[in-house]
């Protein structure tokens, strides 16, 4: 079977066994990124010559015995990573060219675990965004349909796995940005819980709601790239001290008994009939595996997004403040003194939606507002998070939509952010929570994937691939590639 | 004030102390003073995208000190949060600082006020003090139409000691601020020196008539780095508040600097419209817990501080409380004072004398020869081992004051311990009893008229003969023994017989 259709564990058996070379298995990718990507535009920075160090390097690691799980396997990584040595734009202007001096925790692990990283994956700025269209450097299509947006903000790397220029991408999800590009280009993504994966050289949008991730073709391949970058990290101090079980151990979990709470509030008229047809579909399939569908409540749902797009954008109007063209990215030209250094950099340097969430929440926290704004969108997190709480004692996974769509056109919503911001309404009440939520492809609307969410209670992130692999099982839209980018229809 | 009578001044104090931890607050960088320009910033402490901060336990020991010190409540959970402004030697465009739960609440500082037997003590209380981290610093120097900025001081763990607006002179303030200088150092948690920026102080300032209890509109005075200088600028500032006033002017909210060059303070922007600083809860940072046992363990650690060691120094050694509560008033006059008495207690026996005499030499002669060269205890040329030497030759009658004073110049000029000096100027006191008499029956037998005079009752000439016989002793012979002599060959005036 050709590389670029394998698991990471027969990629694994592949490389251990001889049967191939990193240093071929890696060029397999470059070759497909090269033939791809110019379509796509799924990277912002590609990375072939260190690439192909890397993997010799691998070689030289595996031809010692060595078999780590990642060792010698390309991915990509989301361009919100700090890499020492190449640029990390988050998407923007303001950091065109910038180089970390540093690399991000994630980084440092999957360096250390063997991986080769083939590049660097596009990204809606700063991480805003549902279409990946807020990128500077670009829209990115989507595989399945050319004329569709792959999802944000992570849609570069959802778009890079789908058409399989990578076998396994990173993420980060603040509000849906893993779980709802991974659903729009038919992918299987997951958010682990917050504090899972550390935050240190992950760009910051909203320091409470942030947290990295896995995309790839199936659950399987997720566990094994969460394995590598979940743990503790003492240099975050939100990072949490649980040990990390063993994903991979736990996939063969039987669904016999596991009782799945379905959300009566998220099958209402806000959602797309085909995608609820969809997701049923895919509920009977754990029903013929055991377990026990749960009609549950989950209310406050728009409280949630309103919630969100007070916090979210309130934690981003202080994080981005930095970026003032004053010691790194992007300086206006000719200042006239310290003001119109500032003024001028970050209008320039910053693009539109970016600059409407900074203004949002500066408002949100100004003085006389915090109480009315920053203030009550915190006690409506702390009711969200009760109402998953309530909700986990009569179920153990809650399945659900991703989105109210499946994949939208391309230039849909530019006019109309708070259309997009529609698109969030069911992965965000899960980053309020902090708890962790998987998308796993369960079918197609016309060209266009459709996905289901799961999600678990905190920490429970083995039980969610377990029964995402489950369903895997007895399905292959996981396995399924886009025409155009099988390797016989070249 | 005097000419003002009928205004008073109402000040309280904002006081930042950069805490002597190794590393920044929240960064491993290292916080030493003096570094190369950006030498010692890391990747946090600029503000990288990406990085984060974890906070330095030992700065939350040292907060938590001071709070136990001042008999605060010490939060056993307290929070960050961000307190967001523009400033090019603000990296991260906010500075990390507690505001809605600060580490430390409440407490209060006793004062002393006045000289010698007249001195008071007041109490001034503490409003809160809370952790936050320092800004870098803006060179405006040396860079022709442009501003360099060093980032080594960024991220330095700062506590910022807030006080009630409880002081109503410069006097009391600065007595204040030095009361708060000695209790950090005291707790060896900041090394107080105030020309390098580990000690500053705010002062904000407002008047009122007498017997009006609304607070005037007040102005923050900025830029003060020496107890001299706050003195000069509140002094100013009432001065200037008042004239102001009394011209029918009004007094606006300010940040104004002061100008020890010109001694003035002036204006450095308005604060009419309240900055909005968007403060808002450090998503980044959990909160600050201190475990109960933890803190009933510091508590524990705390070394005597000032006010305890004055009251010991009082109860222990009978000195006044003036004399304690400036040999108290800093941890190294305090040392010095200790030292000295430790080095005489092997040597001399009355622990209680020693001390009396030991404090005296130390508030008098050696604080004058400090404030003459503005030197600190610390590097005083004479020593507490010295000083102890020159002081067991005063307790033996080898010295008389007045000799041990004339050492005492020689000593501090360098030219060695006090024996040494006693013998090679040959200072050594005359306290054989026959060769005094021998010099006393010398200066009568030269002086027969005078010695008439004084026994037909003109006292005042007991003088003449001290002094002459001092003379004749080249100043070397026991005062009281002399005395004593003179008495016994002279009689008592007016004695006939």
């Amino acid at each position: 079977m050709s590389l670029y259709k394998q698991s990471l564990a027969e990629l694994r058996a592949g490389l251990d066994t001889r049967e191939f070379s990193a240093r071929e298995l890696t060029e397999a990718f470059l070759a497909r990124m090269g033939t791809h990507d110019g379509v796509l535009n799924s990277f912002i920075s590609r990375t072939p010559e260190a690439a192909l160090l890397a993997a010799d390097q691998a070689d030289v690691r595996i031809a010692a015995g060595e078999n780590a799980p990642l060792l010698g396997i390309p991915y990509a990584h989301k361009d919100i990573f700090c890499t020492q040595g190449v640029r990390t734009t988050c998407g923007s202007k303001m950091l065109g060219e910038w180089v970390a001096p540093y690399d991000a925790t994630v980084h440092q692990r999957l360096n250390a675990a063997g991986a080769v990283m083939l590049g660097k994956t596009n990204m809606d700025e700063f991480a805003m965004g549902s279409s990946n269209e807020n990128s500077a450097f670009g829209a990115v299509r989507n595989p399945w349909d050319h004329t569709a947006v792959p999802g944000g903000s992570s849609g570069g790397s959802a778009a890079a796995v789908a058409a399989r220029l990578v076998p396994w991408a990173t993420g980060t999800d603040t509000g849906g940005s893993i779980r709802q590009p991974a659903a729009y280009c038919g992918v299987t993504g997951i958010k682990p819980t917050y504090g899972r994966v550390s935050r240190y050289g992950m760009i910051a949008y909203a320091s409470s709601l942030d947290q990295g991730g896995v995309l790839a073709a199936s659950a399987a391949d997720c566990a094994i790239g969460l394995q590598v970058i979940a743990g503790h990290d003492p240099r975050d101090s939100t990072s949490a001290a649980q040990p990390v079980p063993d994903y991979s151990a736990y996939l063969n979990q039987p669904l016999a008994g596991v009782r799945i709470g379905v959300p009566r509030q998220w099958f209402t008229a806000g959602l797309d009939a085909t995608v609820a047809a969809r997701i049923e579909d895919a509920l009977r399939v754990f029903e013929q595996q055991g377990a026990i569908r749960v009609d549950i409540d989950l209310p406050d749902a728009e409280l949630a997004l309103a919630a969100y797009y007070l916090i979210a954008p309130a934690e981003a109007s202080s994080n981005l403040s930095r970026f003032d063209g004053v010691r790194f990215g992007y300086r206006c030209a000719e200042p006239r003194d310290l003001m119109d250094l500032y003024e001028r950099s970050r209008s320039e340097g910053f693009g539109a939606e970016v600059k409407r969430r900074i203004l949002i929440g500066t408002y949100a926290l100004s003085a006389g507002y915090y109480d009315a704004f920053y203030g009550r969108a915190q006690r409506a997190r702390r009711q969200v998070a009760e109402n998953f709480a309530a909700a986990f004692a009569q179920c153990d996974v809650i399945a659900g939509p991703v989105a109210p769509t499946v994949a939208f056109d391309l230039g849909a919503h530019a006019s109309d952010p708070a259309t997009m911001y529609l698109e969030d309404i069911y992965t965000i009440p899960v980053n309020l929570a902090g708890l962790p939520g998987m998308s796993i492809p369960v079918g197609f609307s016309g060209l266009r994937p459709v996905g289901m969410q799961l999600i678990g209670a905190p920490f429970t992130e083995a039980r969610l691939l377990a029964t995402a692999h489950q369903y895997q099982q007895q399905t292959d839209w996981h396995l399924r590639v886009p025409a155009a980018y099988e390797e016989g229809s070249l | 004030m005097s000419a003002h009578s009928r205004w008073e001044a109402v000040i309280g104090l904002e006081i930042h102390a950069q805490l002597a931890t190794k590393s920044k607050i929240f960064s491993g960088a290292a916080t030493t003073f003096g570094a190369e320009p950006n030498a010692q910033a890391c990747a946090v402490d600029l503000g990288l995208p990406g990085v984060l901060p974890v906070l330095n336990a030992e700065a939350v020991h040292m907060a938590a000190l001071f709070g136990l010190a001042i008999d605060a409540e010490v939060a056993l959970e307290s929070t960050f949060d961000r307190k967001n402004y523009f400033y090019p030697d603000l990296p991260k465009g906010y500075q990390i600082s507690q505001l809605a739960q600060p580490i430390v609440n409440g407490g209060q500082v006793v004062i002393t006020l006045g000289e010698g037997e007249t001195a008071e003590q007041k109490t001034v209380r503490v409003t809160r003090a809370h952790l936050e981290e320092d800004a870098g610093k803006s060179l405006h120097e040396d860079f022709a139409g442009m501003t360099g900025i060093d980032l080594n001081r960024a991220g330095t763990p700062l506590i910022e000691i807030v006080s009630e607006p409880d002081m109503s002179s410069a006097a009391e303030a600065v007595a204040y601020a030095r009361k708060v200088h000695a209790i950090v150092q005291y707790l060896g948690i900041c090394d107080g020196n105030m020309q390098e920026g580990s000690f500053r102080v705010d002062a904000n300032v407002s008047v009122r008539p007498k017997g009006q209890t609304s607070l005037g509109t007040r102005t923050e005075v900025k830029n003060v780095n020496s107890f001299r200088f706050l003195e000069r600028a509140i002094l100013f500032e009432i001065e200037r508040q008042i004239e102001l006033i009394e011209d029918g002017g009004t007094v606006q909210q300010q940040t104004r600097l002061y100008d020890p060059d010109k001694d003035e303070t002036r204006m450095m922007r308005t604060k009419e419209a309240a900055d909005d600083y968007r403060y808002f809860p450090d998503p980044d940072l959990l909160p600050v817990v201190i475990e109960p046992a933890t803190l009933a363990i510091w508590r524990d650690s705390l070394p005597e501080l000032p006010d305890a060691k004055a009251r010991r120094y009082q109860s222990e050694y009978g000195l006044t409380p003036y004399d304690a509560a400036v040999l108290t008033s800093s941890k190294e006059t305090a040392v010095y004072f200790e030292q000295t008495l430790g080095a005489l207690a092997d040597r001399l026996p009355d622990q209680v004398a020693d001390a009396k005499l030991c404090a005296n030499w130390v508030t008098g002669a050696i604080a004058a020869q400090l404030n003459k060269t503005g030197l600190a205890i610390g590097d005083s040329p004479v020593t507490a081992s010295s000083l102890a030497q020159l002081l067991v030759r005063i307790v033996d009658n080898t010295l008389s004051n007045k000799l041990a004073r004339e050492v005492f110049e020689a000593m501090w000029a360098g030219e060695g311990e006090a024996d040494a000096i006693i013998d090679a100027r040959g200072l050594k006191q005359i306290t054989d009893s026959s060769a005094i008499e021998a010099l006393v029956d010398a200066i009568l037998a030269k002086n027969p008229d005078k010695v008439a005079e004084y026994r037909s009752g003109k006292d005042k000439l007991f003088g003449f003969f001290v002094g002459q016989a001092m003379k004749a002793a080249g100043g070397k012979a026991n005062p009281q023994q002399l005395n004593e002599i003179l008495q016994a060959r002279l009689g008592p005036p007016g004695d006939q017989a």
